[in-house]
Formats: structure tokens, C-alpha cells, sequence
């Protein structure tokens, strides 16, 4: 039986307040949080934390706070260009960066042809394929400016493109290629005609433009076309001809691929490599010769002694050649920094990465406040 | 890093000239001579430039019964070119043509004739030049072919597809294989024991004349004779002596001298003493009695029957004496020790019989038909006493309208099934459609052997690979199920002999001092120092230094001065020497080696690639040559030349390297030409446990792809296409060399080995969605529709209508142009009619010409199709058929993405369907952002172990990276036609990759890396035929069977899903009655009934009385109403029909 006095001890007893234990995380938690670890065998670590007061207990810096975040987080654009972009994002969770990763590939949107109206294809290349080929063309043209097509909707000025397609490869040439670059816009929108049954009334095309696309200011000098000039989109024999209009509309990549106003978009961690021991000499020289990325550089310490250094960890593609090395397995550490992602983006030319970027950042603000509305 | 590989390139070309010669550029310059399919080719070019010749040579006269000096000769006979006879003209066509407008694709065979004609009784003699006898259908390719010879371009232009082997027929339109038919040799002694442990000799006797079988058999110790035209067995003693060797001392002489042979015939010889037969001519009497027949004499039976393919001139029957007595001794040995015994499973005791042959065998049963039918029609008329003024012998043959030959030849073809009464041949099935799933399924058909025995029988012995199969037939190549191990391909570089002339031979062979048997005594005929010598099965003589004789003879082969396929084969064990040229055998080349060394040197292969060498050379010039199964006993092959030590002379060289070495005789080409055609496609095939490629080479004949060239002009029933092909990123030399790389069946997709949402258990696939969107297993499907517009006997014709615009049928017909046909590009819709077409009511009677409207019934053809889908019309075809009808042809099509249960492979024998198709987002990353197109299950590793499927996803990784193909040939580490997992290794991490092709993954759905490194690279994925679309089925009510009243069966019929036997017995189990009798009765065939509660026998309803009738005891005042299964109904009236009465006996429940 327990006296009263241990009975007290063990109500009032707390470990943070014991003398001999330090104050928050251990340094080995610490790093276990922050650092993923790429051994030989499997990844270890890779989990972040489950919820935001997963330390709360630590009553310390780790609980995710906003102030921390506001104060920790930082964006540092490497590179961007019209089509690719990489930047690093730093002091932010996976599952943020992955929502952003996830927004970029599906919930975007972006124009791409959804009906393509064949008037003639005497070509090999069988009309549903040519359609899928030609719903699969980028194209270059701010999907903001349009509005979304509702099944009970007119095709007008708002929510379709019209492109138009006619080749004909002349008899008696050689066979031609048919690139994109023939894709020319109908800013007046379609020219096939509807058939109607009583042929009094007005004829009607397959879209009901008010307005020529070319009056908005957005198209005035910068014509609508596909992204590049120089896609095949099928071949012609000698006599062949298709002929043909394309409508794009807008849509989010969820829906079909073609949607998506990404190639891909993707991130890495941040690979730290850590020497664990000083490797030196000889060992320090084959070091630098197992990576075929170049992490690794040699230092010169005097007296010719030399000392393999990591000079370059972002070069590593965690192809994990240096643990494979007996020597090096317990002396290497290939780390993954967590709230470090080293985000890319290949745009397939709609809009800027860095505009893809933001618009990805506002989609999810709003989803953010729908859940908000949604629980008030 | 592009111009290093570059400079690495140049070092490649430049490097030294290696020490042993790369003998891998024989291979395709093999196949650039012989083809793929030379060996239909080159039998039935043997047909047509020999065969056919022989066999109107040997019955080249016709005379008539009546009047012999009334006859006819057949001077010559050729093949013409492929023609139709269109209004008296001649027109040439072309298999395409053919295939298109259902015709045979056949040629005329012309001769010359020399006959008598006359008028009133006096004869002259005059000729006849270019006489059609018959259509003979042609080989595609074959020297008769318009495709014969012909460059790409021009195969193009006459609408061919470049990549298409040949080697088949065009008949009515379709294209029929004549199937290579395995059998067992001919004129061959084949030594067994039957289930009783008898043991016996056989030989199936094979002559131009006739065809027969003798067995001789050993039952209680005593010999037998068994044939068909004696009643019962014979004691072989007695047909001895019939045949004149009277002496019994001359009888075990020529057995043998060795006493343990005389102990064994001594019973026989006993019982030939108590049977009292001492002379021929008491022997030739007691077989008298014997005979079944009484047309044919013993003395005839002896002389054709018996052993028909031992000569017998003037009489003499000495060598078939000689002949019985080597199958006795044959016999005697295998008793003594069983190893003596003949392997029916052996492949040298086979032979392949090929088109050529089997359309030489109906041919020449079709002319002899035809010279009966015209000696018949001669003596008709000759007989005819009043006879018109003129005769004229030519006009007997039968006419250009119905020509016996053309019309059985093609018959025979179309429908498979050999019905040949002279030797009594009926076999069914020998020729089949050629399947066009995909290109390499058709190639892999041509290549196949169908089996001599039934499939039924449950023996393992024909079944299990033989040794002797080795670079012959493909050891991977071959079904499952019933027809496993009995349904063979040929290896890639397997060549099958055609017949060849024997009578130089036979010079040849006594000029090397064979001693012929005439001049042999019995007793010199087994004397230990000298080997028989036997030709195709005849025993030419005896030689004392058979090993001199026999290298003589390969001499000479390799000089060129005998036939190249004519084999030697020193048989050290029966003391004979084998020498054969008979057609069927099969055989392969091999480099020839002198001491391990090869002949073949690196400035051969040098004039090879400069093109001043051809494979014919190195034949010519003694550097390879054809062996055949048996010669290869003689011959030590080493796989490499450097395995046939050459340089090892610094080191001391074992005493057995040494023999080993001195004693090699032969080197291989190559070593994965042991494999088939369809084998060939898998890559590392010698990683993966054997019953992995046996099941890739089933599944890759289903794999959707290209089919030809010409694919999109074809007519096919059913053609499965792929949208975006691609070539294996892991080929293999043999994808090559058939063009696999041209007409690929299957995409290279990014595989992650992984297990992913749960859907993936069984071997399913996870699918991405985007890739999908993108175009990957993407399929075109064409069906094809075909209508007939007939024209009747009184004229009247079906007519199509143009379409009606209004009206309540005018949706059904919005597909219809002006004419009356669906207009190539409309889509299609189940139930629209693609044929408004009307059919004249009365067919048979006499009309009015403009026959009136009302004179017609509709008759529309409705499209049947999975509802939803969207299919297209392709193409639309008119032509005629064969009767002049117009026949109408549609080819509808139908893309399809791959959707939930599609199925999918790899080229290991690791078929899957799709579990689940998930978005791109979802699927895990890589490093460098890439996302798999599909998640395979680890579990399908282990159990399987496919390592070659590893290799290959490692290879065409390290591929991808580096932008080179690498190559996975079977067998081909050491010669480099398959890199090393350590090359490939190397390449990969070069390009930062981990060596173990094992990525750092991210999870699409947390955003955090996985807790392990991901096996994942590209690996080449087929699409199988096998699709849910065409599968899926369901239905609620609907259409019934008339008999029985319970629903239809089977998807076509829109049937229902049979709660079987065992189903039932589970709902028995269970005790869910009321779900029975839903099941059974309510849901199936419900019916009332009356019952009448007196007799127990079924009444009926009557409507006028309103009530229910018993008609047995006539009167309805105990009836009672139920329900029972219509069937069961059915059940007691058929009962009652055969005089069984049912009774049901009712109680109230």
C-alpha cells in the first residue's frame, strides 16, 4: 500500500520540473523533427508533425504560432522566366506546399480546346485522335478574362475561343507537316453554319458572339494562339485535307489534363549533408570522387593534410552513391530540411509561374474562407 | 555530356578488331536470306518448281479403258501468275486486292497436252499448249507471288504491308496458314514397348504409291508380323520364308551371331516348326489364309504391303529380308538393354510436314480424281455406239467452269479439313485464320507446329521439353492448358528441309566404298567391324570405317558437291551411319570449328558488313552449314568460341580443357536464337523463372498494337489498334530483326513498385489519370459490319432505300446519306440503321418487273453496340461477292481510354487489370518531379520472381536518362547484346540516380516524403484485347428461349446470370428458400398450371367453360391451380410422350 506521502508525490509530480531536465526538446528531438534523414535502406523521419499542438506540451518554440510563422517565413526566387520558375519556400509545412503543389496540377484554370467541329479529315490520323490532339495544345491566353461554360450556357465572346484549322497539302508535293501555327483565331467566334431546319430565319453558327474578341483591349495588338508554333499535329499526304474548328474553353486540370496550366509543378526538400566525422586524406579524395553530383570539395588544413568538405548540398539528388560506400555510411548524413521546399514550376504558358503562384495562394485563401463561412 | 558520348562513340568504332569474330551480323543476314518464314516459303516453291512437275510426270498419260490407243499426255506443267478470269480475259491481281474483294488469291496451272482427237473413226495426234487445268492458290511472297522479289516502295504501291512475312494463303478473303504438322519420321525403324511391356518395331512405310504400316512385335517370346491386310498376327519366321529365306541358319545368321540373339528367336523359329512351314511355298499358303482380301495374293501384300518403301525388283526379296532382319536385331537389342530403345519425343525421329507438302498430297489426290473423272467421260463416250462426228480427248478434261482441282484445293483450304482416300488421310483443322491481333501475333502463328496426337490424351512424355529441342523449337513458346507442350514454334534460325534427289546420293555413297547389300551374304551383314549404311530408311550396304565414310561425306557437303541439308549421322551405339534427305527435317546453322577454332574470322564478318559476303558465301565457302537433330549427336558445340579454349596456351591447359577443346567441332551463331519470334520480344528472358515467358509468349500474341502497315486499308472482322504505339525502350536483337521496333504493341510506362491505395491488391494496377488524358493505352477498335444485297432466282433483287427524313424512324436514320449507306466520319449509336434496306416478299414465283412497294418487307440493319458510347463509321466498302451480289461492307470504330478492368502486362508474364484510375495529384513525386503513370504492387515480385522485369525497368531507366536504347537480348551478357545490371548501374548514377533505380519519393496527398525509396523507372506495357467494355454485362428482364421460357444465355443474347448447381446448393446451405424459389421459379420461368387432384395429371384452362378441364378423367371437379417452372411442365409432358406418366400428388400446405 502507497502512504499519503507518495500518494501526494505522484499527484503533484511533473517532469518538466524536475531539476535535471532541460527545458523544451531535446536536441535529438529537435532534429528528428526538423530533419528527415536519407539512409541507406529507407528515409527515415519523413513525417512531420500530425497537428499543430503536437509540443504544445514543450511550452516552447515549437508550437506553431503565427507570430513564428510571420516572422519565419521567407519565399527567395532562384529563377524565373516566362515558362519555368524555381524558388525556395522556407519555414513552411509539407502539407501547405503540397496544397499549393495540388492547386497548381488540378484546380487552376486555364483555357484548352473542349470541341473541336471536323468539317473534313482526309487524313490518316482518325478524327478522334486529331480532336484529342489538338484539346491537348497549350495555349497562350489569360484564363481570367473568361468566364467558365455552364452545360444550359451559349458559347459567346466570354467563355469560348475559336480557332480555325484548314490545310490542304497540294497534289503532286511532298507530304507536310500540320504545326500549330495553323491554328488560326476567330476572334468573330464560329463561321460553320447550323443547319436549321426552316432556312428563312437568320443562319446560326455553333457560338453566339455579341462582340468580335479583338474589340477587348486584353486581344487588341496580341492575337490569341497556342503556346508554341511548332507542335505536330498530324500529317498530310499529298491531296489530304482537314479542315476544322476547335473551341477552348476554360476548365481546371481535375477535369481532364489538358486543363492543367502546369506541366508540373513540384518541390524538394532541402538536402542538408552533414559530415558526421572529419573525413580526411585519401578518404576525403574518394569522397569527392563517389559523388557524381560534386557535394563534396576538398580543403586544404596546411601540412598537406587535406579535408573533404560539402560545398555544394543543394547539387544532391539524394542518389544516396556516398552511403553505398562502407566507409562513408556512418561518416555521411543526407538530410532533408522540412520546412525548406525548393518549389518548381513549368508553366505550360498561360499565364507566368510567378502569377500561377499567387493565383494557387488565392484559390486556397478562398477555399480557407469557405471553410471559415462554412463553420460560423 | 552529349559530346562525350559522342567521342565515346567514335572510340567504339574505332576500337581494336576483336580476337574472336562477332558472329551476332549472321543472324540478320540469315533472316535477310532465309526470312522468317522461308520454311513455308521454300516447301512450297519446292511444290511448285518440283513437286507439281513430279507428280503429273509420274501420271503423265491418260488412255482410255476402252480403246487403248486413245490417250492423253501431259508434256509439261507450270504455274502461272496470279489471275482471275474476268469476261475471258485474264486479269492479274494482288493478294491486297484479294483480301479486299473476298477472292482467292490463285493462279492458273497451266500444261501441255499431246492427244488423240478424231472424227469418224480416224485418229490423229495433235497438241495442245497453255490448257488451264485448275487454280492452284498462292503462297503470299512465294516465286509465283506479284510480292516475290518486290522492294518496299513497290510492296507499298500494291498495297502491302513491307514488315508482312508471308507465307500464307489468300482464300475467299481471309487469310488461312497452313499449319506445320508434326509427325513421326517416315521409313523410319522406331523401336517402343507398348502399356504391356511388348516390346515392338514399327515403321510407317511411305512410297509414291502407297502408304502402310508394319509392326512387328515380340508377345510371350515370340515374334510377330502385325499388319492391316492379314487377319491376325503372323509368326515374322513364316514371312521369312514367304519371302524365300527358307534356311533357318540363314535367319539368325543374319540376326546376329551372338547366341544371346538365336536364344531369343529360338521360339519363334520353334513355333514356325509346329506350324509345319518349311518352304516358300507352304509359308505363302498358310499367309493365304491369313489375307483379309482376297484381291491381293500373300505374294502381293509382301511385295506392296509389307514394308512398302524396300524395293522389291524382279522378285527379289533379299532386301526386305535384310531389312526384317535389322529390325529384329533392333528389337532383340532393346530387350536386352532397355537404352536401345527409340524415343518417340525425340525430335530427330520427327519430321515437319509443311504447306508445300500438304498441298502436294491434295494436289495430287485432286489429279488423279480428275484423270479418273476424264478416263470415265472418254469411255462414256467411246462406248456410245452412234458417236458424234468429232472427239476430241482435251475436252475431257473438266472444263474451266468447274474445275475439280480449283474448286477442292480451295475448298480443302477454307475449311481445314484433309480428307485424302488414297491414304486414307482425314484430318480436320490443318488450316486456320490467320490472327491479326497483333503483328507479332501473327508472326508467332506461322511459326507454329500443331501436334501429331490428340490433345486429350494425359501423357507428360510428348508434353516435357526434350533436350533435342534445343535451338530448333522454342523452349519458352508454347500454350497452357489441354495443347501445352504439344503445340511447338520454331526457333528463329530453324530451317526445315525440303526433299532433295536421292539417286546421286546413292552413287555418291557407293563410291565411298559402301558395299552393297546384294553382294553381302546374311551372316556378313552384322559383323562387328562395319557400320550399315542407311539412306532415308533403306539400307544401302555396309562400310568397314564408318567415321571415314562419314567425314567423306561432310566434305563434300561442304564443298558444295552434295545437298547442304543432307546430314551424316554415325550411330555408334546400332553401328550404322545415317545419311538423309528427306524432307522435314529440322536443322539450324552452326559455325564449323577445326580444334575449337572457328573458321569463321573477323575479316569474314568485315566482308559481311561491306556487303561483298553474303550467308550463301559463308555456306559455299565451308564456314557454316546446316545441322540437322541427329547430325548434331556427332558434333561438339561450344557456345562461344573463346569457351573452346584458344589462348589459354600461357596457362597450363588442363588435360580435359585440352580434349575439350580438340574435340569441339561446331560453334553457335548465337546463343538467343534458341529462342522464338514471340519469346524473342521478352527482354532478360534468362532472369525470369520459366513459366514467365511461357506466359508472355501467350499473352503477347493479345497485345493491341500496330498489325501492318497497311493496317488502315485492311477489312478485317475485328482489328485492335493502339493510338500512340511506342518502341520498347529495352529492346532485344530479335525485336529487331522482325521489326517489333516498327510495328510495336505496348508504351513505355513509368512504373513505381509500390503499393498505393489498397486498389492494387491481385495484381492490379493503379492507373494515373493525366496519363491517361494523355493518350497512354489509348485503343482503336474496328468491327466490321457486313450487309449483302441478294438477287433472288425470279429476279427480284433487295433494294435500298434512300432515307426517310420526317417520320417517327427519321432519327434511327440521320447516319444515312442520299443512297441508302451510312456516310464514312458520322457517329453511331445502337439501334440507328445503317441499312435501310427492303426484301422482296416472294422470292420464288414469277413477278411483275417494277415490282410494286407493297411487294416488299422491311428488312433495316440495326447497329448493336454497348449503349453510351460513341462509335464511329470508318470506311464503307462496296464490292461484289463471288455470286454477284453487292455486298456492303462497313468498318465501324470505336476509341476507347482504358477505364476500370482493362487489362494490361508487362512482357514478363505479369498480367493486371486496373484497380483504380487516380488523379495526378494524388500519385507520389519524385525529386525531379516525376510522376508515374502507373503503381505496380510489390507482391507480384517475390512469388514470380520476373527479375528480368527489374532489369528491364533498370535498363530503360538508365536509357531514359542517357537517351540511348539498351538492349536485354537473352543470353547476351557475355557476347554484349544485353547490357549488365552494372553498366546500366553505373549510367544511372552518372545521371543521379540512385545504382539500385530506387527513388526518393514524395506522397501526392500528405506532401511528405514516403518512408521508403520507390523501385521506379519505365517499363513497356501492353494492352491486352481483354476489355470491360466488351465483357460487362447485366440485365434485369428480357428475352426468353421459346422451349423452355427461361431466360436467354450469354451476352450476344442479352442473357441472364445462371444461378448454377453450386450456387443453388450454397442458398440450400444457407436455408434461404424464399431466395430459391425467386430465384428458380418466379425469376425465371413461372407458370400455372392445372392439376388435377383425381389422375394427378396436368389439365387445362378452359376460356368458354371458365373452367378448368381435366382431359384425362374429363370432367374439372377437383382441379387445383399452381405454379410450377415452365420447364418442369415441359418435364412431364415429354415424360408422358414416351409413355412414363408423372403424377403430382397435392397437399395442402
Amino acid at each position: 500500500m502507497p502512504t499519503q506521502e507518495e500518494k501526494t508525490f505522484a499527484k503533484n509530480f511533473d517532469i518538466n520540473k524536475l531539476s535535471d531536465v532541460p527545458e523544451g526538446l531535446t536536441p535529438q528531438r529537435k532534429l528528428k523533427q526538423s530533419r528527415g534523414v536519407s539512409k541507406n535502406d529507407a528515409p527515415v523521419h519523413t513525417q512531420g508533425d500530425i497537428y499543430s499542438g503536437a509540443y504544445v506540451m514543450g511550452m516552447d518554440e515549437n508550437h506553431v504560432k503565427l507570430e513564428n510563422f510571420n516572422e519565419n517565413f521567407k519565399v527567395d526566387v532562384i529563377s524565373c522566366t516566362e515558362t519555368d520558375m524555381e524558388f525556395d519556400m522556407i519555414g513552411i509545412d509539407a502539407a501547405l506546399a503540397n496544397a499549393f503543389r495540388r492547386i497548381l496540377i488540378a484546380e487552376l484554370p486555364s483555357m484548352a480546346i473542349e470541341k473541336v467541329f471536323i468539317a473534313n479529315n482526309t487524313s490518316v490520323i482518325i478524327d478522334e485522335v486529331l480532336a484529342h490532339r489538338i484539346g491537348l495544345i497549350p495555349i497562350a491566353v489569360d484564363p481570367r478574362l473568361f468566364e467558365y461554360l455552364s452545360e444550359h450556357d451559349q458559347p459567346n465572346e466570354k467563355n469560348t475561343i475559336v480557332f480555325k484549322l484548314h490545310v490542304k497539302c497540294p497534289k503532286g508535293g511532298s507530304r507536310m507537316n500540320v504545326l500549330t501555327n495553323e491554328l488560326k483565331w476567330l476572334p468573330n467566334g464560329s463561321e460553320f453554319l447550323k443547319e436549321s431546319g426552316d432556312s428563312t430565319s437568320k443562319p446560326k453558327t455553333y457560338t453566339s458572339f455579341n462582340q468580335s474578341q479583338d474589340s477587348f483591349p486584353e486581344f487588341a495588338d496580341n492575337p490569341i494562339a497556342p503556346t508554341h508554333p511548332d507542335i505536330l499535329i498530324a500529317k498530310l499526304s499529298p491531296g489530304q485535307e482537314i479542315e476544322l474548328e476547335a473551341h477552348a474553353v476554360k476548365g481546371i486540370g481535375k477535369t481532364h489534363a489538358k486543363w492543367s496550366p502546369v506541366g508540373t509543378a513540384w518541390y524538394r526538400m532541402l538536402p542538408e549533408v552533414v559530415l558526421l566525422e572529419e573525413v580526411e586524406d585519401e578518404h576525403a579524395e574518394r569522397l569527392v570522387k563517389v559523388c557524381p553530383q560534386n557535394v563534396f570539395d576538398i580543403e586544404d588544413m596546411g601540412n598537406g593534410k587535406k579535408r573533404a568538405t560539402v560545398a555544394q548540398p543543394r547539387k544532391c539528388t539524394l542518389c544516396r552513391e556516398c552511403e553505398r560506400d562502407d566507409d562513408f555510411v556512418h561518416r555521411v548524413d543526407l538530410r532533408s530540411v522540412k520546412n525548406h521546399f525548393i518549389f518548381k514550376i513549368e508553366s505550360t504558358g498561360s499565364l507566368p509561374p510567378d502569377v500561377l503562384f499567387t493565383e494557387a495562394v488565392k484559390i486556397l485563401e478562398a477555399k480557407c474562407e469557405t471553410v471559415i463561412a462554412e463553420l460560423s | 555530356m552529349a559530346n562525350e558520348e559522342e567521342i565515346m562513340d567514335r572510340v567504339n568504332l574505332t576500337a581494336p578488331i576483336k580476337l574472336t569474330a562477332d558472329k551476332y551480323q549472321l543472324v540478320p543476314e540469315f533472316l535477310k536470306v532465309r526470312g522468317l518464314v522461308k520454311q513455308h516459303l521454300d516447301s512450297f516453291n519446292y511444290f511448285i518448281n518440283v513437286g507439281i512437275k513430279k507428280i503429273v510426270r509420274a501420271n503423265n498419260r491418260i488412255t482410255s479403258t476402252v480403246d487403248p490407243k486413245i490417250y492423253l499426255r501431259f508434256t509439261t506443267v507450270r504455274v502461272g501468275e496470279p489471275s482471275i478470269l474476268n469476261v475471258n480475259m485474264a486479269e492479274k491481281i494482288n493478294p491486297h486486292m484479294c483480301r479486299l474483294a473476298d477472292m482467292t488469291y490463285a493462279a492458273p496451272i497451266y500444261v501441255n497436252i499431246e492427244y488423240v482427237h478424231g472424227s469418224n473413226g480416224e485418229t490423229s495426234i495433235s497438241a495442245k499448249e497453255n490448257v488451264i487445268i485448275g487454280r492452284l492458290p498462292i503462297m503470299l511472297r512465294s516465286c509465283r507471288c506479284v510480292l516475290h522479289g518486290k522492294d518496299e516502295e513497290e510492296l507499298a504501291r500494291l498495297g502491302e504491308c513491307p514488315q508482312d512475312p508471308g507465307g500464307y494463303f489468300v482464300i475467299k478473303g481471309t487469310e488461312k496458314v497452313l499449319l506445320i504438322q508434326e509427325q513421326l519420321s517416315k521409313n523410319r525403324i522406331i523401336i517402343d514397348s507398348d502399356k504391356k511391356g511388348n516390346i515392338n518395331a514399327s515403321v510407317t512405310s511411305s512410297s509414291e504409291m502407297t502408304k502402310s504400316k508394319t509392326v512387328i512385335q515380340m508377345e510371350k517370346e515370340k515374334i510377330y508380323l502385325f499388319l492391316h491386310q492379314f487377319v491376325t498376327k503372323i509368326p515374322i519366321i513364316i514371312v521369312l520364308k514367304a519371302m524365300g529365306m527358307e534356311s533357318d541358319q540363314e535367319i539368325v545368321q543374319m540376326v546376329g551371331r551372338d547366341p544371346r540373339f538365336s536364344a531369343s528367336l529360338l521360339p519363334s523359329i520353334e513355333e514356325c516348326v509346329s506350324e509345319g512351314v518349311y518352304t516358300q511355298s507352304q509359308a505363302l499358303n498358310y499367309l493365304e489364309a491369313k489375307v483379309k482380301q482376297t484381291s491381293y495374293g500373300p505374294r502381293d501384300i509382301l511385295r506392296d504391303v509389307f514394308l512398302a518403301h524396300v524395293p522389291v525388283r524382279d522378285n527379289n526379296f533379299r532386301q526386305k529380308c535384310f531389312y526384317v532382319g535389322v529390325m529384329l536385331r533392333r528389337m532383340i537389342e532393346a530387350m536386352l538393354n532397355k537404352d536401345a530403345m527409340d524415343d518417340k519425343d525425340y525430335v530427330g525421329n520427327k519430321r515437319l510436314e509443311l504447306s508445300g507438302q500438304l498441298i502436294s498430297l491434295l494436289f495430287e489426290d485432286l489429279f488423279k480424281t480428275m484423270i479418273s473423272e476424264a478416263i470415265k467421260k472418254v469411255d462414256g463416250i467411246l462406248q456410245k455406239t452412234a458417236r458424234s462426228s468429232r472427239f476430241d480427248f482435251s475436252q475431257c478434261l473438266t472444263g474451266e467452269k468447274h474445275h475439280s482441282i480449283s474448286f477442292g484445293l480451295e475448298r480443302t483450304l477454307s475449311t481445314g479439313n484433309f480428307d485424302i482416300k488414297r491414304f486414307r488421310m482425314h484430318r480436320k483443322g490443318m488450316t486456320q485464320v490467320l490472327t491479326r491481333l497483333s503483328y507479332i501475333g501473327s508472326l508467332g502463328f506461322i511459326t507454329k507446329i500443331s501436334p501429331q496426337f490428340e490433345k486429350s490424351r494425359k501423357v507428360s512424355g510428348p508434353r516435357s521439353l526434350q533436350p533435342s529441342q534445343w535451338g530448333m523449337l522454342c523452349p519458352c513458346d508454347t500454350p497452357e492448358g489441354e495443347s501445352c507442350g504439344l503445340v511447338k514454334n520454331l526457333a528463329l534460325m530453324t530451317h526445315v528441309t525440303t526433299d532433295e534427289e536421292e539417286g546421286p546420293l546413292v552413287a555418291m555413297c557407293y563410291k565411298l566404298g559402301v558395299t552393297d547389300l546384294e553382294v553381302l551374304s546374311a551372316e556378313e551383314l552384322h559383323t562387328p567391324d562395319s557400320f550399315l549404311v542407311i539412306l532415308n530408311g533403306l539400307i544401302l550396304g555396309k562400310h568397314r570405317r564408318p567415321q571415314y565414310f562419314a567425314n567423306s561425306l561432310r566434305r563434300l557437303r561442304r564443298g558444295g558437291k552434295i545437298g547442304e541439308f543432307v546430314s551424316v549421322f554415325v550411330n555408334e551405339k546400332q553401328h550404322c551411319v545415317y545419311v538423309a534427305s528427306d524432307g522435314g527435317r529440322v536443322c539450324r546453322p552452326l559455325v564449323i570449328a577445326d580444334k575449337g577454332v572457328s573458321r569463321v574470322k573477323q575479316h569474314h564478318m568485315m566482308e559481311l558488313q561491306g556487303g561483298i559476303r553474303t550467308f550463301d558465301d559463308f555456306i559455299r565457302d565451308g564456314l557454316i552449314e546446316y545441322l540437322d537433330v541427329n547430325e548434331e549427336n556427332n558434333a561438339l558445340i561450344a557456345l562461344y568460341e573463346s569457351e573452346a579454349p584458344t589462348k589459354i596456351t600461357e596457362m597450363a591447359e588442363t588435360a580435359e580443357a585440352k580434349s575439350l577443346r580438340e574435340n569441339t567441332t561446331h560453334i553457335e551463331i548465337e546463343p538467343f536464337t534458341i529462342l522464338g519470334v514471340v519469346a524473342g520480344l521478352i527482354p532478360y528472358p534468362h532472369h525470369n523463372q520459366s513459366p514467365r515467358n511461357t506466359y508472355q509468349c501467350a499473352m503477347g500474341k493479345q497485345a493491341m498494337g500496330n498489325i501492318a502497315f497497311n493496317q488502315l486499308n485492311r477489312m478485317d472482322t475485328l482489328l485492335y489498334l493502339l493510338v500512340y504505339p511506342q518502341r520498347p525502350l529495352l529492346t532485344t536483337r530479335t525485336i529487331e530483326l522482325v521489326g517489333y521496333d516498327k510495328l510495336g504493341a505496348g508504351q513505355n510506362a513509368t512504373v513505381a513498385v509500390m503499393s498505393n491505395t489498397g486498389y492494387d491488391i491481385e495484381d492490379a494496377i493503379v492507373m494515373n489519370k493525366s496519363s491517361l488524358d494523355r493518350g497512354f493505352g489509348r485503343c482503336i477498335v474496328m468491327k466490321k459490319l457486313v450487309a449483302t444485297c441478294q438477287k433472288y432466282e425470279n429476279n427480284t433483287v433487295d433494294r435500298i432505300l434512300k432515307p426517310e427524313r420526317t417520320g417517327p424512324d427519321a432519327e434511327k436514320m440521320q447516319i444515312l446519306d442520299d443512297d441508302g449507306f451510312a456516310s464514312p466520319g458520322e457517329i453511331i449509336r445502337p439501334k440507328d440503321i445503317y441499312i435501310n434496306k427492303e426484301v422482296p416478299m416472294n422470292t420464288r414465283d414469277k413477278m411483275p418487273s417494277p415490282l410494286p412497294d407493297s411487294q416488299y418487307r422491311s428488312a433495316r440493319e440495326y447497329f448493336k453496340g454497348p449503349e453510351g458510347e460513341t462509335q464511329v463509321v470508318d470506311r464503307v466498302a462496296l464490292c461484289s461477292d463471288k455470286n454477284g451480289h453487292l455486298c456492303i461492307k462497313y468498318i465501324i470504330r470505336h476509341t476507347r481510354r482504358p477505364e476500370l478492368g482493362d487489362k494490361f502486362s508487362s512482357r514478363h508474364g505479369q498480367k493486371g487489370v486496373c484497380g483504380t484510375i487516380v488523379q495526378q495529384e494524388d500519385f507520389p513525386f519524385s525529386e525531379r518531379g516525376i510522376c508515374p503513370d502507373l503503381i505496380m504492387n510489390p507482391h507480384g515480385f517475390p512469388s514470380r520472381m520476373t527479375v528480368g522485369k527489374m532489369i528491364e525497368l533498370l535498363g530503360s531507366k538508365a536509357g531514359v536518362s542517357c537517351g540511348k536504347f539498351h538492349y536485354g537480348s537473352a543470353f547476351g551478357e557475355p557476347s554484349g547484346h544485353a547490357d549488365t545490371v552494372e553498366n546500366i548501374s553505373a549510367t544511372l548514377v552518372k545521371h543521379g540516380f540512385s545504382y539500385s533505380g530506387k527513388d526518393f519519393l514524395y506522397s501526392g496527398l500528405s506532401g511528405e516524403p514516403l518512408q521508403s525509396y520507390i523501385f521506379m523507372g519505365p517499363i513497356y506495357y501492353q494492352k491486352l484485347k481483354h476489355m470491360v467494355l466488351d465483357k460487362m454485362h447485366a440485365r434485369g428482364s428480357g428475352p426468353r428461349l421459346m422451349m423452355t421460357r427461361q431466360p436467354t444465355e450469354g451476352k450476344s443474347k442479352n442473357g441472364g446470370l445462371r444461378v448454377g448447381e453450386m450456387e443453388r446448393d450454397c442458398l440450400i446451405a444457407y436455408g434461404a428458400s424464399m431466395l430459391i424459389h425467386e430465384r428458380l421459379m418466379l425469376s425465371s420461368d413461372p407458370f400455372e398450371v392445372q392439376v388435377c387432384r383425381d389422375c394427378g395429371l396436368l389439365g387445362y384452362y378452359n376460356y368458354k367453360l371458365k373452367r378448368a378441364v381435366c382431359s384425362t378423367c374429363k370432367d374439372g371437379d377437383n382441379i387445383a391451380t399452381m405454379k410450377l417452372p415452365y420447364a418442369c411442365k415441359l418435364l412431364f409432358q415429354e415424360l408422358q410422350s414416351m409413355n412414363v406418366v408423372p403424377r403430382l400428388k397435392l397437399t395442402e400446405a
